[in-house]
């Protein structure tokens, strides 16, 4: 889609709810997704998100609120007379057919003619990176390769919005890296919105145009990645999405001279001797090394700060060895600039 | 058996050709002497051995009959309990309730208790409700024991699949009843088979339930056979016939193993 075209709204949620007994799964939640863009919903197990992408799919209907899909009210519309089309956890393949019988099933249930239909599902496995395996089974596929199947199955109707519900949630981490890539060239390609669910923070933030951060039934935040990362606006977020060192009360009145909580990523600080002085646009806080924890790339220290409170460090490993000559006891002072203080809103 | 294997130590083996011989020795005897020359008495080893046995059973037409009501009735039973034991594991498959394992075991209850128990039953019910006695409430009385051969089988598979393929096929643009077509009824097919061909096997060679839901004209064909024991002059056409009841069932019982075989479906 091109920058300059105007973007309309793909789906809306409006005040939306969901109860499942006793259990208020999403809850009141409103939200818009805008056509073209590879949105998250980003957040942990139970928080709603999954019932959130089934009440678009139309596996599930809202309690209370609505959603549209380009402005069209869902309420009472069948999955099967949805522009929406899903890539299930489990794939979901049939396992009966051939890989091109499952690609096809969609053109097959709408009659499409055979020669468009066998067109269609060869111009699909192209998409995929899978042009040979048209004629075996799902069972003689490995996991990636079903994967991609599954996204030739679901993109093939060219739906409005692709609901993807943690995809790659079953494959190793290296294939995951590269699905993530691969994933987002699709998106491109094909200029479908793709609406992605994943309890993966770094998944999220590699291949979202916008992520929504959801907790118990609600979204704590919704922003770009940079925003998400670098501006979390609860202490939810902050801690969710990355790790953040976050203080609140007593503490933060000591360390900043507020009150209002705070957080900082543990990357933004930095390990200084007890004597160093601290630059006039910085912050610093003495402690003792509790914990040094070695992970190749940077050193991740645990600070116990004197007075009260913890401070995650971590330091990247430019030099041979650990960054900072500091072991399990050594007194250092924490250094930080003021600037990369983020003040998050109570719980 | 795989040579890096431990192999069996001898008593063992002593003791599963014994336990296999014991099992089967019976059937063997069938067949032996349904080739007997011997009338009445069977005397070991058989004085001599002839085919005409079969021939005087092809021509007792009462024979005949009670083959053709038995495949009758083991037919019909076995579609009644397909369309029920299909339907009934459909249905189950989709709730959780308080109680729903006890339907597993109510389906199970009328192969479960002794034969007598069901036939009595069912003899009492069919009089209640003043139905007469006739083929058709020898079908009832089948359908109600093959059920659970069916359900058993299509539970097992759908345990096994996943299932959100039918949410796929909806979200691809499927109705429910496109779905059933061409995702339920495939996937389950074969376990479907293998449950509907022991239904088969069970209904054919059935006679208790059968004695109590039969009318007085209705003759299958392991009641022919009882009923023929006590003619002593004909007592090598029994066994005949008898081999034709083991032609018939056990084709259906191995292609039902092997349909189910490296699953974990049961019967």
């Amino acid at each position: 889609m091109d920058a300059e075209t105007p973007r309309s709204i793909a789906i809306r949620f409006s005040g939306v709810t969901k109860q499942f007994g006793t259990v208020r799964a999403v809850d009141d939640l409103s939200l818009e997704i805008v056509d073209g863009e590879f949105f998250s919903m980003l957040g942990p197990s139970g928080s709603g998100k999954t019932t959130c992408l089934r009440m678009i799919a139309g596996f599930e209907q809202p309690t209370a609120g609505s959603i549209t899909l380009h402005d069209k009210e869902m309420a009472g519309v069948p999955p099967y007379e949805r522009d929406v089309n899903t890539v299930f956890q489990d794939y979901a393949l049939f396992p009966h057919m051939t890989v091109e019988d499952n690609i096809g099933y969609g053109l097959m249930i709408r009659k499409a003619p055979k020669a468009e239909r066998h067109k269609r599902v060869q111009e699909m496995l192209e998409l995929v990176r899978l042009p040979d395996v048209g004629k075996r089974k799902p069972s003689q596929l490995s996991g990636g390769q079903r994967q991609r199947i599954a996204l030739a199955r679901a993109l093939i109707n060219h739906p409005a919005v692709l609901l993807l519900d943690e995809p790659l949630g079953a494959l190793d981490l290296k294939l995951r890296q590269q699905m993530q890539v691969e994933l987002k060239t699709i998106q491109r390609e094909v200029g479908i919105t793709f609406i992605f669910v994943t309890h993966d923070q770094e998944e999220a933030l590699t291949m979202s145009d916008r992520i929504a951060v959801f907790n118990a039934g609600r979204i704590e935040q919704v922003g770009t990645p940079n925003e998400i990362y670098e501006n979390p606006a609860t202490p939810f977020v902050a801690t969710f999405v990355g790790t953040s060192n976050v203080y609140a009360g007593e503490v933060a009145l000591r360390l900043s001279g507020s009150e209002q909580p705070f957080a900082i990523r543990p990357e933004k600080l930095r390990l200084a001797l007890p004597d160093d002085p601290t630059p006039p646009d910085s912050r610093s806080a003495p402690g003792i090394v509790h914990d040094v924890v070695y992970l190749g790339m940077n050193t991740r220290f645990l600070i116990d700060l004197d007075g009260g409170g913890e401070a995650i460090v971590i330091a990247q490993n430019i030099e041979h060895g650990a960054a900072v000559s500091a072991v399990r006891g050594s007194r250092v002072r924490v250094i930080w600039k003021q600037d990369s203080e983020r003040r998050v809103q109570h719980d | 058996m795989r040579s890096d294997q431990p192999r069996a130590s001898w008593p063992l083996k002593l003791a599963a050709f014994a336990v296999i011989a014991f099992l089967n020795f019976p059937v063997l005897v069938i067949f032996l002497y349904a080739f007997t020359t011997e009338e009445a008495a069977f005397t070991f080893p058989p004085p001599g051995l002839t085919t005409t046995w079969f021939g005087v059973l092809f021509q007792r037409e009462d024979f005949w009959r009670a083959l053709a009501t038995s495949l009758q009735v083991a037919a019909i039973a076995t579609l009644v309990a397909m369309a029920l034991g299909t339907l009934l594991a459909l249905a189950l498959s989709r709730t959780k309730f308080f109680g729903k394992e006890m339907i597993s075991l109510l389906v199970l209850l009328p192969i479960a208790l002794p034969g007598i128990v069901t036939g009595i039953a069912l003899r009492s019910s069919i009089n209640q409700y003043g139905i007469p006695f006739s083929m058709w409430t020898i079908i009832i009385g089948h359908a109600t024991f093959c059920v659970v051969t069916v359900y058993n089988n299509a539970v097992a598979r759908l345990r096994r699949s996943s299932p959100s393929m039918n949410e796929a096929s909806m979200d691809l643009g499927a109705t429910a009843l496109q779905t059933f077509r061409y995702i339920i009824l495939p996937t389950m097919a074969t376990a479907l088979l293998a449950g509907g061909l022991l239904a088969f096997a069970l209904s054919f060679d059935e006679i208790i339930v059968t004695n109590f839901t039969a009318g007085p004209q209705q003759q299958t064909l392991p009641i022919w056979i009882y009923n023929q024991l006590p003619r002593p002059r004909d007592r090598p056409v029994t066994n005949v016939a008898a081999i034709f009841t083991i032609l018939i069932t056990l084709p259906a019982l191995l292609v039902a193993y092997r349909l189910t075989r490296g699953g974990d479906e049961q019967a």
